[in-house]
């Protein structure tokens, strides 16, 4: 298939993908309705919407605004570990690599077990959490670099090891010493998509807007780098400017996503690898896929969460793994059978 | 038959027993803040030498670093205690100071008010208080039973959800809190969610407005500083019953998590909201 053609069908992926969010959920609200109020709201339509006042609230305040946030959070995991994935080319990075997941937990509890209560930790953990990811971050490439440069990638990704076990050790003794804390960073930690109206989509658009776009705008050095560092300095490519613009833009993502929405794993994997899979792995087509599809699978895996144990709730994370593995086996299956 | 002859001579025995120790204990670690509130209620507070971080009522219990969740046999067993209460049992801890030689007496969390009652009964014979130990459980169960009697008649027909987490959580007719609930017959929303029989279901935030529950019960208030007024400003509850009309009720995070003496304070609260709901 050509560029176009793909592009076209992951649009069409995530725009149904959106629609079926948007109408599937534990409360029913029939789809004509639903139509017809989102076409009430639109400028100029002069119709009243059929549907009832706590309806209404239901749609606008607490379905689609999480809707959103799941596109927004899918696609920025997904781009930022297709472009971990390009810059230390090693096919098993994930967005948390560097430290990100056990940084924005150190926060988080931090956050909830030391601040006082009239500072409200709903408004408190996204910040703290973005604080410690960038914090781990920061420290990770500066350990990296310091270990030496020859060596390039793999220096970072060990220093990124090495930062996360630390952090997380020091989350584990905080959360241990006030264990009455213990399920809420638990919560936090299992990943969910918050049903808290447009405030959180509103926090994160600005983040995922401004990395994303840097990623896209470095998508043909990617490819170029992953011929390796010397080939492609020899190419005139500045490697370590490029992996840094990179990695600064998909970590400060994803530490603004993982503020918001908690650990939500796999969807940094497993995205990227099946569109490498299906459209091939030249990091000009992978990155818009991976966003348009990432935000497209992260809406789907929440129509999951939300109803698959209606009126109660699963966390993401479970749904991300669960329906992701086999999902990925099929597509390792049927990529394998195509090649031969 | 001879099932139920068992049990009754072996409660007979347990009894006799255990009506008047010969010498109640006088070092008394309790690792349950349930059990350090019963403790003191029933005037043993005297034979207590340390209570678990947990233990923040009565003000004057003798709290210590040590930890009921983790607990650590050595710091346990410096204290020369003579009686160790537990709330939960992990990883062979009472058999492990069974074999030091100090009594053990495990009181996991209650599922009904008559264990919870047995529970204190119990309490007060192993450390020589039983009578006291009667009395409160008499007085409890009168008070409840007042406070029910009127709030039943004000309750037909009303909705509860009780909040455990910001996230959600909530607890069913099946546990223990939720149990409070239906004596007054207040419907439990969470009822309906509990897909996996845990009794603690995280509901759909979608649910819950849709359910517009009559009475909000927020037992988040310590943990996550929550109040009327931030679920009054969550995306689409307004138009919440509870919300509208006011009535979210406040409890303390550690009187909804115990269940000790003070599930008196917790139906009254119930019982506030109903009558101010029926003003």
């Amino acid at each position: 298939m050509s560029q176009r053609l793909w592009l076209l069908a992951a649009t069409g992926f995530l725009v149904v993908a959106l629609l079926v969010g948007a109408l599937v959920g534990p409360v029913h609200i029939g789809l004509v309705d639903a139509l017809e109020s989102m076409i009430a709201r639109l400028p100029f339509v002069h119709m009243d919407s059929p549907l009832s006042p706590t309806q209404e609230s239901i749609l606008w305040d607490i379905r689609l605004p999480r809707v959103v946030l799941g596109a927004l959070v899918g696609s920025m995991l997904a781009v930022a570990g297709a472009s971990y994935q390009g810059v230390f080319r090693n096919p098993l990075a994930d967005p948390y690599l560097l430290g990100v997941a056990a940084g924005a937990g150190l926060g988080a509890t931090i956050a909830v077990v030391y601040l006082p209560n009239g500072f409200g930790f709903q408004n408190a953990l996204p910040p703290a959490a973005f604080l410690g990811a960038s914090l781990a971050v920061v420290l990770a490439y500066a350990i990296g670099r310091s270990a030496g440069r020859g060596s390039g990638g793999a220096t970072l990704v060990l220093a990124g090891v090495t930062v996360a076990s630390f952090f997380t050790a020091v989350q584990t003794f905080v959360q241990q010493e006030h264990s009455d804390t213990l399920q809420e960073v638990y919560s936090w930690i299992l990943g969910r998509l918050p049903s808290s109206g447009w405030n959180d989509v509103e926090i994160l658009l600005p983040y995922v807007a401004v990395a994303v776009v840097g990623i896209l705008l470095h998508r043909r050095l990617l490819d170029v780098l992953s011929v390796g560092d010397e080939e492609a300095a020899t190419l005139g490519v500045h490697v370590g400017q490029v992996r840094l613009v990179v990695v600064v833009c998909a970590t400060v993502g994803t530490a603004a996503a993982v503020a918001v929405s908690g650990l939500i794993g796999f969807v940094g994997i497993i995205v990227p690898h099946a569109i490498r899979l299906v459209a091939g792995p030249s990091y000009r087509l992978l990155l818009p896929l991976s966003v348009l599809v990432g935000a497209g699978f992260l809406v789907l895996a929440d129509v999951i969460a939300r109803t698959a144990l209606s009126p109660a709730e699963l966390p993401i994370g479970v749904v991300t793994a669960f329906f992701g593995a086999p999902f990925f086996a099929v597509v390792l299956r049927t990529s394998r059978r195509m090649a031969a | 038959m001879s099932k139920l002859l068992l049990v009754a001579l072996l409660g007979l025995l347990l009894l006799a027993g255990s009506a008047s120790p010969a010498n109640p204990p006088q070092r008394i670690i309790s690792l349950s803040a349930t059990a350090t509130e019963s403790l003191f209620a029933i005037g043993a507070g005297k034979q207590v030498i340390a209570v678990d971080d947990q233990s923040d009522y009565p003000a004057n219990a003798p709290k210590t670093k040590l930890s009921g969740y983790t607990p650590n046999v050595e710091a346990i067993a410096g204290y020369k205690p003579d009686l160790v209460v537990l709330a939960y049992d992990p990883s062979g801890l009472s058999s492990t100071l069974r074999g030091l030689g100090i009594r053990v007496l495990v009181q996991d969390a209650a599922k009904t008010l008559n264990e919870a009652y047995a529970q204190i009964v119990q309490l007060g014979s192993v450390t020589g208080h039983v009578g006291a130990a009667r009395a409160l459980v008499a007085r409890m169960k009168q008070r409840i039973g007042q406070l029910v009697a009127t709030g039943t008649r004000r309750a037909r027909g009303l909705s509860v959800y009780h909040e455990l987490e910001p996230d959600l959580y909530s607890a069913t007719s099946k546990t223990f809190i939720g149990q409070i609930y239906s004596l007054f017959g207040l419907k439990n929303i969470a009822d309906a969610a509990d897909t996996d029989s845990s009794g603690y279901p995280k509901l759909s935030a979608e649910y819950v407005v849709a359910q517009s529950p009559d009475i909000i019960v927020l037992a988040d208030i310590r943990c996550c500083g929550q109040g009327p007024r931030t679920v009054a400003g969550r995306a689409g509850w307004k138009n919440v019953s509870a919300v509208k009309t006011g009535t979210i009720v406040r409890i303390d995070d550690s009187i909804a998590s115990r269940w000790g003496p003070r599930i008196v304070n917790f139906v009254r609260a119930v019982s506030a909201a109903l009558a101010h709901l029926r003003r």
